[in-house]
């Protein structure tokens, strides 16, 4: 058996405190939440986190005290809800540091970093606040040499003489991404969009990947167009059938509006979220006991994505 | 064919029709969920068959069959030409220059068209955090024009917004030139009370209509900045023909026009 290959706790326990980490997914779709869950019940803290557009991956997180610091571009589950409950108060109440970047902005840091550049010029987000504000103190940025030592930086282009903004990578100490498919060394297969796993995970010093299947290499390796992450940089590999849940996993599963719902629903308030925190993490030893907790496999037939379309067809997505 | 309208209609239907006609056939379109949606299909539907549609979270014209609650949601995946990431959709077409028209909304928009969407008040201190940039603030700045879908309330059209997430006019003319914007702007504003647009040379603001029922009066009342309203005409109303594609083509689920 592959070395790489450990259960969900034996990963979770690689995650020191103070780790700057990046989590796949996008919004409600693929995120690591068993990993998530894990990482709350093991008391993690100070936790530093980017991420373009996540979900209720770090706004749980946030909930729970292990987030120090976020580097995001957005933070809810759209069409759900339209603002991640936690993150707006821990703002509101300066609980936790933060800085705004945009979409692309995150995606080119990421890209950045994984290809080893210490930056990239891009020419959006000029005439945004998102150049005139800075969420973290200059203090930070000089003695933290985690952080980029400037938020970004405006420079006239050497070839055509117009303006263009420089961007600092993102390298992670940890990428954790869910994926359907990896291969017992590491070879990773992402169904359907990729959001900026991909950038995340190869920018990063370490990957996990929590999985629907571990699979034989072989099996992978006769379409390997379709791969997107090669083994060798894949460090541990935990399987976790339905890992992402409440969210959804292209071709395996649909989200979970009703559990989602339940959790905006609680999240608006300290005591609905803690109640929530209580019933669905802390109130459970594992995944397979959360799995019972969501309504097992009665709930989990009712998200079995339709083969052919990835999703299923007629869920009830607004209740 | 001479067009038949009907007052049998939504808010919601009248500002999806509203949105489908910012849009003409073969443009490419970046959207959001919601009601930038239900206007890109409903244009796709009648005037705008050869429309592409792009979903930020990664697919190029995708063929819904079911609309979805996220642009990373699974049901985008439906028969689209292609299906990657954020990096090809952001880079290689937003950035390079390939997207028509683009849909924003935000809690706040002032005058020269500048939206809002990351806090209210001291962005230190704010005395409401909202959601982010997300990709608006560089469908704003790259999008070669942008249309914004708002509800049209007093201190949501401030004079000024407390912070720019998505850059519209800036200050003025030549706002965006001088920012490092070398194409791009907002189009028009569709409001729950009815559209706004953009004088050519001045950027400035001016009611170009007002929805079937509003009074002119009311708008002014529901806008902090000063506001043109010499122009406005009524909103043109909805055909039986885009009501009924909404509602049993492009939205028979009753997602977002409820």
């Amino acid at each position: 058996m592959s070395e790489k290959i450990i259960s969900l706790q034996e990963a979770v326990e690689k995650i020191p405190d103070s780790a700057h980490i990046a989590l796949g997914g996008f919004t409600t779709q693929r995120h690591p939440m068993a990993f998530v869950y894990e990482m709350i019940r093991n008391k993690k803290r100070d936790l530093h986190l980017y991420g373009p557009s996540p979900g209720g991956d770090f706004d749980i997180l946030i909930g729970a005290g292990c987030v120090k610091r976020v580097e995001l571009a957005y933070e809810a589950d759209e069409a759900f809800n339209t603002i991640g409950s936690r993150l707006r108060k821990a703002i509101e109440k300066n609980e936790i540091e933060w800085e705004d970047y945009s979409n692309f902005g995150m995606v080119l840091r990421f890209t950045a970093g994984a290809m080893g550049l210490p930056f990239l010029p891009t020419r959006t987000m000029f005439g945004s606040d998102m150049l005139t504000k800075e969420g973290f103190n200059r203090c930070v940025r000089q003695k933290n040499h985690r952080i980029a030592s400037e938020k970004f930086h405006v420079m006239e282009c050497p070839f055509t003489d117009e303006k263009i903004l420089l961007l600092p990578a993102i390298n992670v100490d940890y990428c954790i991404l869910h994926a359907q498919k990896v291969g017992k060394d590491g070879t990773v297969r992402i169904y359907g969009q990729n959001y900026a796993d991909i950038q995340q995970a190869l920018g990063a010093k370490k990957i996990i990947v929590t999985c629907e299947e571990i699979v034989e290499e072989d099996e992978l390796r006769e379409s390997p167009e379709q791969n997107q992450i090669p083994f060798f940089r894949v460090n541990y590999i935990v399987r976790v059938p339905y890992g992402a849940h409440p969210y959804s996993c292209f071709r395996y599963y649909d989200y979970d509006p009703e559990q989602i719902s339940l959790y905006h629903k609680k999240a608006r308030s300290d005591e609905g979220f803690k109640e929530y925190l209580d019933e669905f993490v802390h109130g459970v030893k594992n995944h397979q006991e959360y799995l019972e907790k969501i309504g097992g496999e009665k709930k989990i037939k009712k998200l079995i994505a339709d083969p052919e379309l990835g999703y299923v067809k007629n869920l009830k997505r607004r209740l | 064919m001479e067009k038949k309208y009907t007052k049998d209609y939504t808010l919601t239907e009248l500002m999806a029709v509203a949105a489908a006609r910012e849009i003409h056939d073969k443009e490419i379109v970046f959207v959001g969920t919601g009601l930038p949606m239900l206007g890109a299909m409903l244009a796709q539907n009648t005037h705008a068959p050869n429309l592409v549609i792009i979903f930020q979270a990664g697919t190029t014209d995708s063929r819904l069959a079911n609309l979805p609650m996220s642009v990373g949601d699974a049901r985008v995946m439906r028969q689209a030409s292609t299906a990657a990431g954020l990096f090809e959709i952001f880079a290689t077409v937003l950035q390079a220059g390939h997207v028509d028209v683009g849909f924003l909304s935000g809690a706040q928009i002032d005058k020269f068209g500048n939206i809002n969407a990351t806090s209210i008040g001291d962005y230190h201190n704010p005395t409401v955090r909202l959601t982010g940039s997300g990709g608006s603030g560089d469908i704003a700045c790259l999008a070669k024009r942008t249309v914004i879908i708002a509800r049209h309330e007093k201190r949501r059209f401030p004079e000024k917004v407390d912070y720019i997430t998505s850059p519209g006019w800036i200050d003025g003319p030549e706002g965006r030139e001088k920012a490092g914007l070398h194409w791009g702007g907002p189009s028009a504003i569709v409001t729950t009370m009815g559209i706004l647009r953009f004088e050519d040379k001045t950027k400035e603001p001016y009611l170009a209509s007002y929805h079937p029922g509003v009074k002119i009066q009311w708008i002014k009342e529901n806008t902090e900045f000063k506001l043109d309203t010499s122009k406005a005409v009524e909103t043109e109303k909805p055909t039986e023909e885009e009501i009924q594609i909404l509602q049993n083509i492009v939205d028979p689920e009753r997602i977002f026009i409820g």
